[in-house]
């Protein structure tokens, strides 16, 4: 394969590297008291997932979620903790409640983890035979434009939507200076 | 025949994809404040999108559809984001509270 050494072990760290910060921000982005940490967590979360898309070749992803995820929604969601101050404060009567309500969604979220792993780990999971296009940025392009070009132009449409329907919904209730 | 290096294993991106869609879950009940249950929410679109792209990686016979679907959810989590931040924003206006144990107008 390759000459350099210990490419192959190189790579394994920097694949663990990603593993690592996907699953370290997504447990600051879940766990944290502070909503503006959370967001912190999900663009570290996110960060990490770019590198994963990187490794399961779609470097085009792997813009795209740092681009979207990190560039436009956490920012958005910065914008909205700054404006409306969702601050977390556990109130003393309820500390118990609260603590049970944590517990049941631990259980819930530890059930689902348990299913999915021996699913995904049990499985024999063998590669495909033949592949009838290499994935690459042009192969994603001519999809887009041929066989997809309905949803492409719908999609377009529902980002429409929403922008209007945001500023429409934002604006009431807002008065004149 | 050699053990496959670590980033050619499937199993290990489905466990990780299953890990952040159990940690959603566990945000999405655990948090108090509708924003971040959205966050948590992202998490579960996130997780979605890797299982998509593991599978489309290991096990599809095109490898552009798995990769167009997950730009199709990227943009729609980026509609859904607009719209329900600006739907919190609202109804912070009229309540002066995010959170959702305040928000009991419609609670029977």
């Amino acid at each position: 394969m390759t000459s350099f050494p210990a490419s192959q072990l190189i790579l394994s760290a920097i694949f663990l590297v990603c593993i690592a910060t996907t699953v370290v921000g997504a447990l600051i982005a879940a766990l944290t008291a502070r909503i503006i940490r959370s967001v912190c967590g999900l663009a570290i979360c996110c960060i990490g997932l770019a590198g994963l898309y990187y490794f399961l070749h779609s470097p085009f992803l792997a813009l795209m979620e740092i681009l979207i995820y990190v560039g436009a929604v956490c920012v958005t969601i910065v914008f909205a903790v700054m404006l409306a101050e969702p601050e977390e404060t556990v109130r003393d009567e309820d500390r118990g409640a609260g603590l049970l309500w944590g517990a049941f969604a631990l259980v819930v979220s530890a059930l689902i983890f348990w299913g999915l792993w021996r699913l995904g780990a049990q499985q024999d999971w063998t590669a495909p035979v033949n592949r009838v296009s290499d994935g690459s940025i042009s192969a994603i392009g001519k999809s887009l434009l041929t066989t997809y070009s309905m949803a492409f132009e719908l999609i377009s449409l529902a980002l429409l939507v929403a922008i209007i329907g945001a500023l429409a919904v934002a604006r009431t209730g807002r008065t004149k200076p | 025949m050699t053990p496959l290096p670590l980033p050619d294993r499937p199993e290990i991106y489905y466990v990780t994809a299953a890990f952040l869609l159990a940690i959603g879950i566990l945000g999405l009940l655990r948090r108090r404040t509708l924003i971040g249950m959205l966050i948590s929410g992202e998490l579960i679109f996130s997780a979605a999108s890797l299982n998509l792209m593991a599978f489309n990686r290991f096990r599809a016979p095109d490898p552009a559809v798995g990769q167009i679907f997950v730009l199709f959810i990227m943009g729609l989590a980026a509609a859904e984001i607009a719209i329900a931040l600006s739907i919190i924003i609202a109804v912070y206006r009229n309540y002066r509270s995010v959170k959702t144990r305040e928000l009991t107008e419609l609670n029977g």
